[in-house]
Parts: C-alpha cells; structure tokens; sequence
C-alpha cells in the first residue's frame, strides 16, 4: 500500500510535467492544426535560461520561473513568425517537416554554442522530504505539482474568461468566419504560441530543479511522450491535454513498479496505438465528422 | 540486441555503398599499400561523436586528442628518420550516426590520406568503420569502444587495423563483480543497466557471469532518462546489498540523486563512465558516498605517475576543469599512435597498425598499456570510492 502510493506521488511528480508540455501541443494544433515538434525544444531553452539567471543574475526561483516563461514566450512568437507563418497556406505536411527542421535547428544551435555535455542545474531550493505515514513526498515535488496545477487553472481562466481566449477559440473554429467578425488572426496565434511556449519554459525550470540535470538534447523523449499525452487526452482539447499528461505520467511509473523497465517507452507508445485505433479522437476531443 | 544488430546492417550497408563511391579514387593513385605522409606534416584523422547523442563524450575527447597533437607539436612533433614532424589533425563529425561515421571514415581514409584515425567514441560508430579502413589499410585507436568483439570479425581473428585505448567490457564487468562479493560483501545486488549502448548491456552481461551472489532484480533505462524514482522505489523494498548500475554520469548522477533522497543508502557500484567530476555536481556532493567504480584513470592514482600529472596540468591550464576520463583516453590514443610510428620509423599507415600492435609497457596518462593479441589495451584497474562527492579512496584490483 505504501508503495502503491509512493508510486502514486512519483507518477503524479512525472505527469504535471507532461502535462504542462502537452498544453502547448494540443493549443497550437487546436489553433492552426499543426503538431509544433519545435515544442520540446522550447521546454529545453527554458531550463537553460533558468540556469543561467540563477547561475549569473542570481534570481531566485520565483524570478527565474517567470523569467523563463517570458523568454520562452518570445521565442515561441518568434518560431512562429518566422518558421510557420510563411506556411499558414502550404500544404500541413510541409508545416509540420518544418517543424522538425525547427527542433533539429535548436537541439543542435544550442550543442554548438553551449556543447552537448549535461549540466547540474543550480539548486535554489533545498530539498527537503516530509513523511506521511512511510509515504516520502519532496517539497520540490509538491512544488512541482502545485505549480502545475496552478497554470493549468490559469490557462483555463484565460482562454474560458478573457476577450483574447474567446478569440482563440473563434479562430480554432472556424479561421474564416473569426476573421469576418474581425478578429486578428495572426495576433491570436502569436498569443497562442506565446502562452504554450511559457508553459514549457516553466516546465523547463520545473525539471532543472528536480532532476538537477540539463542538456540541450533533453526535450526530444519529453516532447514526443508530452505529444502522445496530447493525443490521449484528445488533441485540441485543454482539460484533455492535462488529463493525458497525468496518465502517461502514471503509466510510465506503473510499468517501471512491476519491474518491466525496458518497456515503459514500449508501453506510451502501445497506448498511443490503442487510443488511436479505438479513440482516435481522444479523451476529452470532439468527434467531429469531416464533410465529403 | 535486435536493434542493435539492425543498426549493425544499416551501417554495413551504407559502407557498402560508400566504399563503392570512394573505391575508385582510393586504389588507382596508390601504389604502395596504405596511405603515407608527405611533406613535413603527418595528417591524423579523428572521426568523433562531436554532434548527437554521444557528443558529451565525443567533445571531451576531442579536447584530448587536441591536447595531445598541442603537446607533441609544441615539443617539436614526431621523429621519423631523423627528421621532427608535425602532426595535423583532420577533424570530423560522425553525428552519433553508424552510416556517417562510416562514410567519414572513408573521407579521412580516402580523400584526406591520413595515416591513422583516432576514433569513433561508441563502439556502434566504431564498428561501421571498420570494413572502409580495412580495405584502406589505416588503423583506428578508439578512445572508448568497449565490446569485447569490436576488435574481432566474426570468425574470432582480430581485425588488423582495429585497436583500442581503453578496457573491454568483460574485464572490467568481471572486475566490478569480484569487488563488490568480496571486497563490499554483498550477497544480494539490484542491477540498473543502461541498455540503449553495448557498453552498459555488456558490462552487465559480464557481471552477472562473474558474480557470485544473487541478483535480485534487474532493471533496464535509456540514454536520457531523467526519473527513477519508479524504479528505485520498487528496488528499495527488496533486500538489497548494493546497485550495480553501469552507465555514464549524466544518469547514474541522477540515479545517486534519487537513491539517497528515498532513503536507499547501499553501494552504488558503477562502471568508468562514471568518473568525472559532473556526477557529483549532478548528485550532490552529500548523496555522493558509498559510490564505487572501475576505472583505468584515477585522479588518485595518477597523483603517483608523471605523465598523468603533466596531462591533469596541462588539461587544467587549458580547460579550467578537472580532467575527464573520456579525455585522458582520448590523449593517450594519439600518443599511442606517435609511440607506433617512432618505433617502426614510418609513416606508412600499416607500418603504424603493426607499430601499434606491438604497443607493451606503453606509459600512458591511463596506466602503463600493452596491446595484446586481440588488440585489447591492458593496464591496471582501479575501484575508486567517492565520499561527499570527492575520491577519498582508490584501490587496485588484480
């Protein structure tokens, strides 16, 4: 039983991170359609801009996390701009080999200025482990999870109560008729991919801190199971994307508890396969029929 | 192993298809066998893991074999018929791929005329090099190819131009084994195994063969993985002695990290890819203890030689940074090839194999080297034990 919910805590820790990746994921494809490979790699340049604040700006954590977010938010506006908003028209499958080309772009830029070697992450907070009843929980885990749990509600409130978040989910309706209502689209996606990217950026911080390990390559593994928890909880959907997370999350670390460790990528992936042939549309998604 | 031996084919395949492209130019304007220097320099190719995901070994290599070449050069260059050569080095990027590892190999061999290779890090790059620099007749000191078939073909003879600078797995899986039952007394192990390298699989194929206790779990991870605590958690509730997690630093880092904050306070024994000072930086310097590990390069016992203390200085001087393992291996390839061509006086690329083969009580930085009949570099063993992060002890293990 202690184990079970000692299993529980770790799943929950893993999953709020593929949970805030997956947020960006299924905004981005809810809004434009497109599965923005890049977005891992946003997850990395955060971390990284959490290590250098900290390191030479000795921010403390607060600052470095909002910092990162906003870094992050930028370069997201930027890829966008830059990278897809020349493609908005072009074929989807030429958005999305751009989009590898985009991650490709960073993992690399990032080895050749910074060098591939991983880096300890500075630890701002000390760790410190409460027990309850043998079950071990971190103050950083409860900080990860708190802080998750925290901009997923914030995310929910700006897109459910805001003038912006309304006109978010105009142009993921229909592009056309919110462009005649005059909404402006490319402000709207700019902001979509601004408050995805700063999810990442946090998540970024969030697992420097934890794992207290960076290197440039460490977003490819997340961002694709962040992808795939997308994908389960429903692709454009925000509560679905969150959900997803937490699932992967406890799957991962329910396949490593029974001792099949070298099948726990295997098993995200089985999951992705099932849901697709019997769900395609995902927990939380719209079954929506496409017209002939 | 499936995907390993498919990696193997793709990059058979894809040196096929190089070594037809490159065969042309190769054979015609050569007459004599191999390729010889000309000019005052000798050209030494480096076919290195500089990008992808080996490329945190690959860079560390790198700046020893550069500053091995600096050294060598600065003291005047290698000494063939009387005459002092420089060395010049021609350095490219494999990218952690078996088919460019192969097809850059066939660039140094073929285009660049280099008299040896110093390279590929990993033993999957290593071996898709071999059928190009065979056929051209140019040897390779692999810093850190630790198979124990990377330097035998398939009918068990030893590949002629294939040598290597550090141990193979066997010795030193067989090495980790016999220290932890009789030196540490553990009677029941957990093993975490890096299983997405040939390194961390057979270094735990070797240790299981040798050990005499009982193994009570065994668990896999990959490149890259970040959270433990699952499988640490399941461990910690079996009775357990001691880990024996072979890997390298960036994740057995992380695996010391999460160990001692549950609460899992047995030896963790590893293997050389664990020495550098990073994995302390990354576990924290007070969950660093009761850590051991099997290593050609000890800081400790390098205290004592004097090559390894003019390398640990010169590195320092240059890099501002302890010296990684992966460096001095790589710095001791390039002397090891200099040593080749001083004793067989040439040039000449299979003169330098030969040279090399007979490589014996060779001074290097990791330990006094010989060369044995399976190319397989000799030299002493140490087991290294980290207390609050720094080596507080280092023995010999015959």
């Amino acid at each position: 039983m202690q184990t079970l919910l000692q299993q529980l805590i770790n799943g929950l820790s893993l999953g709020s991170i593929y949970a805030l990746l997956a947020l960006g994921y299924t905004m981005v494809y809810g809004i434009i359609k497109l599965i923005n490979f890049a977005h891992g790699d946003i997850y990395m340049l955060g971390a990284f801009w959490g290590y250098y604040v900290i390191n030479y700006w000795h921010f403390n954590f607060i600052f470095a996390l909002l910092s990162a977010m906003l870094v992050c938010a930028v370069s997201g506006v930027i890829i966008e701009y830059l990278a897809y908003r020349p493609l908005r028209h072009s074929p989807r499958i030429a958005a999305l080999i751009t989009a590898i080309g985009v991650s490709y772009f960073l993992e690399n830029g990032m080895s050749y200025l910074y060098g591939s070697s991983t880096r300890s992450f500075p630890q701002i907070i000390k760790q410190v482990n409460y027990h309850f009843g043998g079950v071990q929980i971190s103050n950083i885990q409860i900080l990860i999870l708190v802080t998750a749990c925290l901009l997923m509600i914030l995310l929910q409130l700006i897109i459910k109560r805001t003038k912006m978040g309304r006109a978010m989910r105009a142009v993921s309706v229909d592009p056309d008729a919110a462009e005649l209502v005059g909404i402006n689209i490319n402000r709207t996606i700019s902001f979509t991919f601004a408050l995805g990217s700063s999810m990442a950026g946090a998540a970024g911080v969030l697992i420097g801190l934890y794992y207290n390990s960076i290197d440039p390559l460490m977003g490819m593994t997340p961002g694709i199971k962040a992808f795939v928890a997308a994908v389960v909880g429903g692709i454009g959907s925000v509560p679905g994307a969150s959900l997803g997370g937490f699932l992967i999350g406890l799957l991962e670390t329910g396949v490593q508890a029974i001792g099949l460790s070298a099948y726990k990528d295997a098993a995200v992936y089985l999951v992705l396969i099932i849901i697709l042939l019997i769900l395609p549309a995902g927990i939380f998604g719209k079954n929506t029929k496409e017209k002939v | 192993m499936k995907k390993n031996t498919f990696k193997k084919m793709a990059g058979i395949a894809a040196i096929m298809m190089s070594a037809g492209i490159f065969a042309g130019c190769s054979t015609a304007t050569t007459k004599s066998e191999g390729n010889t220097a000309t000019g005052n320099t000798i050209k030494i190719g480096v076919n290195m893991e500089l990008s992808g995901s080996a490329a945190g070994y690959g860079q560390q290599q790198k700046q020893g074999i550069q500053l091995a070449v600096n050294q060598i050069n600065k003291d005047g260059g290698v000494k063939v018929d009387g005459k002092k050569k420089k060395i010049k080095l021609v350095v490219r990027d494999n990218k952690t791929s078996t088919s460019t590892s192969a097809s850059v190999a066939a660039q140094l061999v073929n285009n660049d005329k280099v008299s040896a290779i110093v390279g590929p890090a990993t033993t999957n790059a290593g071996t898709a090099e071999i059928p190009t620099i065979t056929k051209a007749k140019v040897p390779s000191v692999s810093p850190s190819a630790t198979d124990p078939d990377y330097t035998l073909k398939k009918n068990g003879k030893v590949q002629p131009y294939v040598f290597r600078a550090c141990y193979q797995n066997n010795f030193q899986g067989s090495t980790a084994a016999k220290f932890t039952y009789n030196t540490l007394k553990a009677k029941n192990v957990a093993i975490l195994t890096d299983n997405s390298s040939d390194y961390g699989t057979g270094l735990t194929k070797a240790f299981k063969k040798t050990y005499k206790g009982k193994v009570v779990s065994s668990q896999t991870f990959q490149e890259g993985d970040k959270d433990f605590n699952a499988i640490l958690t399941a461990i910690k509730n079996k009775k357990i002695d001691a880990i024996y997690a072979p890997g390298y630093y960036s994740e057995i880092g992380l695996i010391i990290k999460q160990a001692r904050q549950m609460g899992i306070n047995v030896p963790i024994v590893g293997s050389d890819g664990m020495a550098d000072p990073k994995l302390a930086q990354i576990a924290g310097d007070k969950n660093a203890s009761k850590v051991y590990y099997t290593t050609p390069f000890s800081t400790t016992v390098a205290e004592k030689s004097k090559t390894a203390k003019k390398f640990m200085a010169a590195y320092k001087a240059r890099y501002h940074a302890e010296a990684p393992t992966f460096s001095a291996l790589a710095y001791d390839s390039v002397y090891m090839i200099k040593d080749a061509i001083e004793k067989e006086n040439s040039t000449n690329s299979v003169k330098i194999a030969k040279g090399l083969a007979k490589t014996k009580n060779f001074d290097g930085v990791t330990g006094t080297i010989t060369v044995d009949k399976k190319h397989d570099a000799n030299k002493p063993i140490a087991v290294e034990q980290l207390t609050n992060g720094k080596v507080s002890a280092s023995t010999e293990v015959k």
